[in-house]
């Protein structure tokens, strides 16, 4: 993101009033300014100095070189952590997928248009703690609703949450199913700023429905797609709450547990608070590397700040 | 078939496909509602039952004894109230001054505030923990209160895009007539964006209504717990014991604040996340 330089044209008097006007301005952001720097600033950089070192959070930290990030080369349990969170962004483009679907539906002003958005926006709004509660009710493999729905079309469902084939989808449904309202309404939004006249030219031209959608919607909606996969990218990296709650040990075999949930159990359940952030600043790189590529393969998609 | 009638063919479809959608939606959140009212023979019966038997609303008495579901409330109300309302105060404050004052490198400033939304927070939340260990905070609302309310760059951005649009010359007015910054501020801007602000401060508050992850590190005792916490708690308890209606109840409960909410201001929430993902 950049910021464009305020084209303030005439040139800062060094009056009275300017000096007044910049005290009064510092003064305004002072509050975020520290907090950033004391809240996150400071914190940054501190996991990087901890992850150098072994420190159990209270006692001395240890300066220990590289020995970290050389354990977790071979740390299994990160890998597979790993894996699974990235696994479970699989999702992100079904989620997409779903929601334009959807909000090109909505966006053909049926009636219940409004009774629409409200119901499919419902899960979002609500507690992700709560929901993960229902879901596990929901996938239990005796009396769980969707197993009962299964079964009326012949299925014999699996225990969902206490199979490793299952697991991850089970965890990547819940999360479609949370998220699909959001992306519905940033594509609602976004298509219904597309000028009606595009279509009708391309209607007199003769192009079909689907030509005017891989020419016409696809393209207007690019940025909201970009801006989608990557707050979807940020937010499902960090995903935790819904494993936390529904597979509390990390799931068989770990196949659930995410890199936030590994890094959780290694800070506040192992106390190796050294190790720990070496895998929180790993997962930070991770996430600016993923945010860096998309901008790059997007670089018409202009994000200034004006 | 004339073009009109194929549009209406088409949309009658579309309209049985999103109310299958809607039903798929909204049919989990049903079940937990019915679920909390069912009596145990109804939970496990087979075929499931959505319209239980008799209505048994005796879980809802039940879970406030069941556990600390009321300081859970209380300790959710005070952490998101005044997170929010201290926090929108000095977000809107540092917007106005971004967008409408003048100070030198102060789009630097903004620039290296606006770097904090590239850094997730569980990078942060072991030094974070460490800092709030030594000053013997563990175990209060302190640390999930204080950081926040210096401020959210989210709002601050959001808010600096807003008034970056209000013209220039109503300042400057005011500025004329002598009338203090804070004055500016209190008695111009804050009126010319207060739907801008309602509409964040909803959106935060429900964030931290829902936050999970900082609670569950800070906080032990049960009476200090938040009402995600608590009933993820009553999750691992009850679960084992399989009373499926008091937990479904419980977390009827924590969920109900957030959805009244919604629902009253849904117009005003769908706009300004509508606006918020276009602009990006």
């Amino acid at each position: 993101m950049s910021v464009s330089k305020t084209t303030s044209v005439q040139k800062p008097r060094k009056s009275r009033l300017y000096r007044q006007e910049s005290i009064a301005a510092f003064i305004f952001i002072l509050a975020p300014l520290v907090g950033y720097l004391i809240f996150t600033l400071y914190p940054f950089f501190f996991s990087i100095y901890a992850s150098f070192t072994n420190w159990n959070g209270l006692g001395t930290m240890n300066f220990v070189g590289i020995d970290n990030y050389v354990k977790l080369l071979s740390d299994d349990y990160f890998r597979k952590a790993l894996f699974n969170t990235f696994f479970m962004m699989l999702g992100i483009p079904i989620g997409l997928f779903l929601s334009l679907i959807l909000a090109m539906g909505l966006n053909r002003g049926i009636p219940g248009t409004t009774t629409f958005r409200v119901i499919y926006y419902i899960p979002v709004v609500s507690s992700l703690a709560a929901i993960s509660v229902l879901w596990q009710w929901a996938y239990n493999g005796d009396y769980g609703l969707v197993n009962q729905f299964l079964s009326l079309i012949g299925i014999d469902g699996p225990n969902w949450l206490q199979n490793t084939a299952t697991v991850k989808p089970a965890l990547i449904i819940m999360t479609v199913w949370k998220g699909l309202g959001y992306s519905m309404l940033l594509y609602l939004a976004a298509l219904q700023s597309v000028p009606k006249m595009y279509y009708e030219a391309a209607d007199l031209d003769g192009a079909n429905s689907f030509q005017q959608f891989l020419h016409i919607t696809w393209p207007m909606v690019k940025p909201v797609t970009f801006f989608l996969v990557i707050t979807n990218i940020i937010g499902g990296a960090q995903m935790f709450t819904e494993i936390n709650i529904m597979t509390p040990t990390g799931g068989p075999e770990y196949s659930a547990a995410t890199v936030v949930f590994y890094i959780w159990k290694k800070a506040f359940d192992n106390l190796q608070m050294g190790y720990a952030s070496t895998l929180s600043v790993v997962l930070g790189i991770i996430i600016f590397i993923v945010t860096l590529i998309q901008f790059k393969l997007n670089d018409r998609s202009s994000f200034e700040i004006d | 078939m004339s073009q009109v009638k194929r549009k209406k063919v088409a949309d009658s479809l579309i309209f049985v496909a999103l109310s299958a959608g809607a039903v798929f939606m909204i049919a989990p959140l049903l079940w937990m509602l019915s679920t909390s009212v069912k009596q145990k023979s109804d939970v496990f019966a087979l075929p499931p039952v959505w319209i239980p038997s008799e209505f048994d609303f005796s879980k809802y008495l039940e879970i406030w004894q069941a556990g600390p579901l009321l300081s859970g409330i209380q300790n959710s109300l005070i952490i998101s109230l005044s997170v929010t309302i201290v926090g929108s105060f000095t977000s809107s404050l540092a917007a106005f001054a971004f967008a409408k004052l003048r100070l030198k490198n102060k789009n630097a400033i903004f620039l290296l505030l606006l770097s904090a939304m590239m850094i997730p927070y569980p990078s942060l939340m072991i030094p974070q923990f460490s800092m709030f260990a030594s000053a013997g905070w563990v175990d209060t609302l302190l640390p999930l209160i204080i950081p926040p309310i210096f401020g959210n760059i989210v709002m601050v951005f959001f808010l600096r895009q807003y008034l970056i649009n209000v013209p220039n010359a109503v300042i400057e007015a005011a500025k004329i007539d002598g009338t203090s910054f804070f004055g500016i501020f209190y008695r111009i801007i804050v009126p010319l964006i207060k739907p801008a602000i309602a509409a964040q401060f909803i959106l935060w508050f429900m964030a931290v209504w829902n936050d999970y992850l900082a609670p569950i590190i800070y906080l032990n005792s049960p009476e200090k717990l938040t009402i995600q916490l608590v009933i993820a708690n009553f999750n691992a308890t009850y679960a084992i014991q399989t009373d499926y209606p008091l937990i479904m109840a419980a977390s009827i409960i924590a969920l109900l604040p957030m959805l009244i909410i919604f629902l009253i201001f849904q117009k005003q929430i769908i706009e300004s996340i509508a606006i918020s993902g276009v602009k990006g």
